[in-house]
């Protein structure tokens, strides 16, 4: 006995509020994180300052990945309604990928800062640089990760009505990462220029 | 049971416990009521000021639950029961507007009261001496920096002159306080606080270490020891004739966790001790004082 | 230890057994309690039943039970943690000793404080959310049933979590907000704070996701015909409490998650060494607290609202009144914060700011007490045990308000920060608030969950002895802490202290009596549950939505979704005579399927803060993985609903309604 379809429209209502309101909680996280990193920010106890340490243009090189992926995100959500299921899962598949060399660059970031011994154990400004940025990565792995559900999930049951609901929740939570992202960015890595 | 027996046992219960604690507070001494220092008798003014203030609210709410419990029970089929009766305009207006009215005044006595007693003000007066203090797992370390002699968990002090302490640990966050003086304050590692405090009664008085460092906390206590100028002088120079000497070395071994709650005097044969202290402790970058430490993470 | 050894074990060590004989009891007994009520369930066969009918359930008025027999269970823990600090401080004058070193006397006071913030008064206030927030808006449950089954198992993974300390390990002896340095791996290298910590963070994103879940309950399950301001006052106060969780929690997650990188990974957020900066956390484990203490307490004042009225017979008084000063508390609580550290020499602007705006508070709660007194007012009041708690509560909470207010002033903060003072001042809010609100709701709902009532004058004997146990407990407290007893005292030098400290001891031995009746009162009535039963379904002659249901409420909670025409809907259908249905009134509805996605994320999270306390590596990665994999099908899953036909529906209505 399959769900009616009123069902299936009053729960996704529910959802997208219910999710909305998760994505406030989330930028009371990102805020106290931002918070706390401005607070350690002078705190380089000995180690590197953020201006002698952060490298803008591979920031940007980020970003732009990014703002690629949310652009295809928002390709892909449009073909999807549209039903086009090739290409939608190709832009989607695309849209994860992006995500992912984003990811590749944050982890060899990571790395690079780690090998030149300015690690989250240095001082309280590398600890609160870490947790807010690694916290977004963290939150984009989770989102690599759905996104490759939902490609499994509409690759083999189709373009469903509930396929459509995850679809666009998940296009929301790609763009909002899209956006921390931005914060973090201009605060963060052009702010240690400031 | 009637009701008329109910009430007596309730009536019974009720001045048994203000007897019992009526005979309790006999013959206490309750520091914060009998202050022996200029903060704290602004602040028991205060805490008198505001208890009266606080009956404006109290004695309505108390007397209008008794009369209301009394009359409109419903087995007295109350006369003016009105169910539908939900709203006044001018009723709530009153008990909107009073207690306005009664934390605008409050809100102008903590305006101005912040101000005066805030522990960071100097006591207006003579010059105050200077008393740096060290929290330490589990004593307190007092400095006398212009008078080269130091004490442990003892805090000698001249009536009548205004005394600037200056905090900071070697320990998790502590706090020093005396009731009797006035006032308390956070003291943290690598960090500087202030009170500032001036006795008016010759006497001992205790004080407390409030907030919780470890297993020794409910044992670090020190004693204000108010005396006259002269018996002050005395002992500075009594204690810089003896040899306890107050350095380094002996200060790491006074350093180390352990309860200790008798008291020392030292002569100071390194003045610059309480700087070295905060400073090894102190976050490069960070400022010193606290003062201006929390304002960073709100404003 | 080889290195092998050191993977598989973590830090455990045997060390971390217990060994002052109380805890080796506690230890030894909460197992064996556990082992035995498991032999119980085995025997009756009744394993079948408890998976199906209650840890699998979505079903909110059942998720309600199961978080309030967590929450009495935690405060008969917490409630022998308290009588045990007392007669310590009843005896442990100058060199005498009481039954703990000072460690342990710490760890005692720091589970005391966290289990009954965290798992007793969050319990409570979740637990009767969950039995009436449904009803009382004409709704089949939840927005979310099965998140709101993660949130109960993540509350009780923390729970258990929190109680394992006392097996193994110990728990943190740093106060119940963990103030670093002391928290810190510096002073505190062993996993007493870890347990915590993790405990802690687990039960948090628990109550979090409760937070949005109520929320939207709220917005978008109302029967047709609520609009906000025909809503009764209870769900208006979750309505606040939920965005006050929203906005709150997410700190706690974020300040516990960096106290406990500080403790395992080395980072320096909260230590005094190498830029970490210790009062950073205090403002932002207050930025949650304080929002914290309003999460508690306004749900208390939603259940005092709907009993004042329902017992006086009589409608709310100044209901729009009502709903302005929630929404006032809930914009002035998130301004306050500063108030809990006024010593930490903040300058005199910034304490003078934050000691005005906790002033200002006090106008709309203080509204609210004259609110209900004129409810009262011209009414008709039948003095039930629910009554007794009001009764109860508006002493104790107005003691506690005038003291409140006191310490709002920073001069005078100065004076009683941190000491006994304080300590009084805070249970008198959160037990006149929290608790006799929440036990004043318990026996108000509890015909409409389980059937029957319950009796009555335990419920008054109760609420008496709850009472004068409170006066005699922390009357002393408030002379105390004016004579210079700081709070957290095991021991002390002043003999004249010591009366002081007995009497409170007898107060909580007197308070233990109450609970005793509380206890009795449940089980007489379930004894005489024929007695007791609830055969109309409206037993106190109710003006809200739950009392148009029969009792105990069916698990769909309403067969027709009623249609809502004013406030108190069902004390003016009942006056115009409208409360039958008709046959063609019934239609097929829709209802979540039972589901175990709860548990298994519960145990993986349990799981999880398990292996990170002990650094148990090679635990923490399925650990995970479980909770990943399980929500992952989770929102993968399209047939979460089951059918109930209409048929079926009048069938079942018209057998349970009254006759």
């Amino acid at each position: 006995m399959s769900v009616s379809r009123e069902r299936v429209v009053e729960k996704y209502a529910k959802a997208e509020l219910g999710f909305w309101l998760y994505l406030m909680t989330d930028i009371i996280l990102f805020a106290s994180l931002f918070a706390t990193y401005m607070v350690l920010r002078p705190n380089i106890a000995g180690g590197m300052s953020a201006s002698e340490l952060f490298d803008p243009t591979f920031a940007l090189a980020e970003t732009v990945l990014l703002l690629m992926s949310s652009f295809t995100c928002g390709l892909a959500v449009l073909f999807l309604r549209f039903r086009y299921k090739s290409p939608g899962l190709i832009l989607l598949a695309v849209t994860l990928l992006l995500g992912g060399m984003f990811l590749f660059l944050e982890m060899y970031e990571f790395m690079e800062f780690i090998h030149e011994g300015q690690s989250w154990q240095t001082s309280g400004f590398l600890s609160g640089f870490f947790a807010l940025v690694a916290t977004h990565g963290l939150h984009i792995t989770i989102g690599i990760l759905w996104g490759l559900v939902l490609f499994w999930y509409i690759f083999k049951k189709g373009i469903t009505a509930n396929a459509m609901r995850r679809v666009s929740l998940f296009s929301l939570f790609w763009h909002f990462l899209d956006i921390v992202w931005i914060f973090i960015f201009t605060i963060v890595y052009l702010g240690a220029f400031v | 049971m009637s009701r008329g027996f109910r009430l007596a046992v309730a009536l019974l219960i009720a001045f048994a416990i203000l007897g019992l604690f009526a005979w309790l507070l006999q013959g206490k001494q309750i520091d914060v009521l009998s202050p022996a220092g200029v903060v704290a008798d602004e602040q028991q003014k205060i805490l008198l000021f505001a208890l009266i203030l606080s009956t404006f609210v109290v004695v309505p709410v108390f007397g209008i639950l008794t009369f209301v419990s009394l009359k409109y029970r419903a087995s007295k089929r109350p006369v003016d029961y009105s169910p539908e009766w939900g709203e006044s305009k001018r009723l709530e207006l009153i008990w909107w507007g009073v207690p306005i009215a009664i934390i605008a005044v409050l809100g102008t006595v903590i305006y101005n009261t912040s101000h005066s007693l805030d522990p960071y003000k100097k006591i207006a007066g003579d010059n105050a001496i200077e008393v740096q203090v060290v929290g330490l797992q589990w004593k307190w370390l007092f400095i006398y920096p212009d008078y080269g002699v130091a004490s442990l968990n003892r805090m000698p002090i001249p009536v009548d002159k205004p005394i600037r302490l200056v905090l900071t640990t070697e320990a998790p966050m502590s706090a020093l306080w005396y009731p009797a003086l006035g006032s308390q304050i956070y003291a943290m590692n690598g960090m500087e606080s202030q009170l500032n405090v001036k006795a008016t009664k010759l006497g001992q008085y205790k004080g407390y270490n409030t907030n919780i460092n470890g297993e020794g906390y409910a044992k670090m206590t020190a004693t204000a020891d108010v005396m006259s100028m002269d018996d002050f002088l005395k002992w500075t120079n009594n204690t810089k004739s003896e040899n306890n000497l107050l350095n380094m070395p002996v200060y790491e071994e006074i350093a180390e966790p352990e309860i200790v709650q008798d008291f020392k005097s030292y002569r100071l044969d390194d003045t610059s001790l309480y700087n070295t202290v905060l400073m090894r402790n102190m976050t490069h970058g960070a400022g010193a004082s606290m003062h201006h430490g929390p304002g960073a993470t709100h404003e | 230890m080889s290195d092998f050894v050191t993977f598989l074990i973590g830090r455990m060590s045997f060390e971390y057994l217990p060994t002052d004989p109380a805890t080796i009891g506690a230890a030894i007994g909460m197992p064996l309690g556990i082992l035995g009520v498991a032999a119980l369930i085995t025997y009756f066969k009744k394993w079948k039943w408890l998976w199906q009918q209650w840890v699998t359930t979505v079903d909110a008025k059942k998720i309600g039970t199961m978080y309030i027999v967590v929450a009495i269970l935690m405060l008969l823990r917490g409630g022998a943690d308290a009588l045990m600090l007392r007669l310590q401080t009843a005896v442990a004058v100058g060199d005498a000793k009481g039954p703990f070193d000072a460690d342990m006397f710490q760890q005692v006071v720091t589970a005391h404080g966290t289990l009954m913030i965290f798992f007793v008064a969050m319990g409570l206030v979740f637990g009767i959310i969950n039995w009436v927030l449904p009803l009382l808006i004409g709704a089949r449950d939840m927005a979310f049933p099965v998140l709101n089954s993660i949130s109960f198992w993540l509350f009780a993974s923390g729970m258990v979590l929190n109680n394992f300390a006392l097996i193994f390990g110990g728990f943190s002896n740093g106060g119940w907000l963990g103030y670093p340095p002391l928290t810190g791996l510096e002073y505190n290298p062993g996993p007493g704070v870890d347990y915590w910590i993790w405990s802690l963070q687990i039960a948090g994103i628990g109550s979090l996701l409760s937070g949005v879940n109520f929320f939207t309950t709220i917005i978008k399950n109302r029967a047709p015909g609520m609009t906000l301001m025909k809503m009764p006052i209870f769900p208006w106060s979750v309505l606040v409490t939920s965005v006050l969780i929203m906005l709150a929690f997410p700190i706690l997650t974020v300040t516990l998650a960096l106290l406990g990188f500080d403790r395992t990974l080395g980072t320096h957020f909260f230590t005094s060494d190498s830029g970490g900066n210790p009062m950073l956390y205090i403002n932002l484990i207050w930025a949650w607290g304080h929002p914290e203490v309003y999460i508690l307490v306004l749900p208390a004042f939603g259940v005092f609202s709907e009993v004042v009225a329902t017992y006086s017979k009589k409608k709310l008084f100044g209901y729009k009144s009502m709903v302005i000063a929630l929404l006032a508390i809930m914009f002035f609580s998130f301004i306050v914060w500063q108030h809990h550290f006024f010593t930490m020499g903040a300058g005199a602007n910034v304490n003078a700011f934050f000691g005005i705006m906790t002033a200002v508070i006090a106008i709309p709660t203080g509204v609210k007490i004259f609110n209900w007194l004129f409810t009262m007012y011209r009414g008709s009041i039948h003095f039930t045990a629910p009554m007794f708690w009001f009764l109860a509560f508006v002493v104790t909470f107005t003691i506690g308000g005038v003291t409140g207010v006191l310490m709002a002033v920073p001069a005078l903060d100065f004076q009683v920060h941190n000491t006994l003072f304080l300590v009084a001042h805070f249970h008198n809010v959160i037990i006149g608030g929290v608790v006799f609100g929440l036990f004043a709701g318990i026996t108000h709902w509890f015909p409409k969950i389980f059937g029957f009532k319950l009796h009555d004058g335990l419920g008054k004997l109760s609420a008496i002895l709850w009472q004068v146990g409170f006066i005699l407990a922390f009357i002393p407290l408030y002379i105390l802490g004016l004579m210079g007893a700081v709070r957290r005292l095991d021991s002390y030098d002043d003999p004249t202290w010591q009366p002081l400290f007995i009497v409170s001891g007898i107060g909580v031995v007197v308070i233990a009596l109450g609970m005793a009746a509380l206890l009795m009162q449940i089980g007489y009535s379930i004894w005489k549950r024929d007695e007791l039963k609830d055969e109309t379904g409206d037993p106190w002659d109710g003006r809200t939505l739950e009392w148009s249901v029969s009792s105990p409420a069916p698990h769909y909670n309403f067969a027709i979704t009623p249609t809502v025409a004013e406030r108190d809907d069902w004390w003016y259908r009942k006056q115009r005579n409208d409360t039958a249905y008709l046959k063609s009134d019934y239609v097929d509805i829709w209802l979540p399927k039972n589901s175990a996605v709860g548990l298994l994320v519960g145990v993986g999270a349990g799981m999880a803060g398990f292996a990170i306390i002990w650094h148990l590596w090679w635990l923490l990665v399925p650990a995970l993985l479980l909770v990943v994999l399980v929500i992952i099908r989770q929102t993968m899953n399209d047939d979460d609903d089951a059918r109930v036909s209409a048929t079926e529906l009048f069938h079942e209505d018209n057998l349970g309604r009254r006759a």
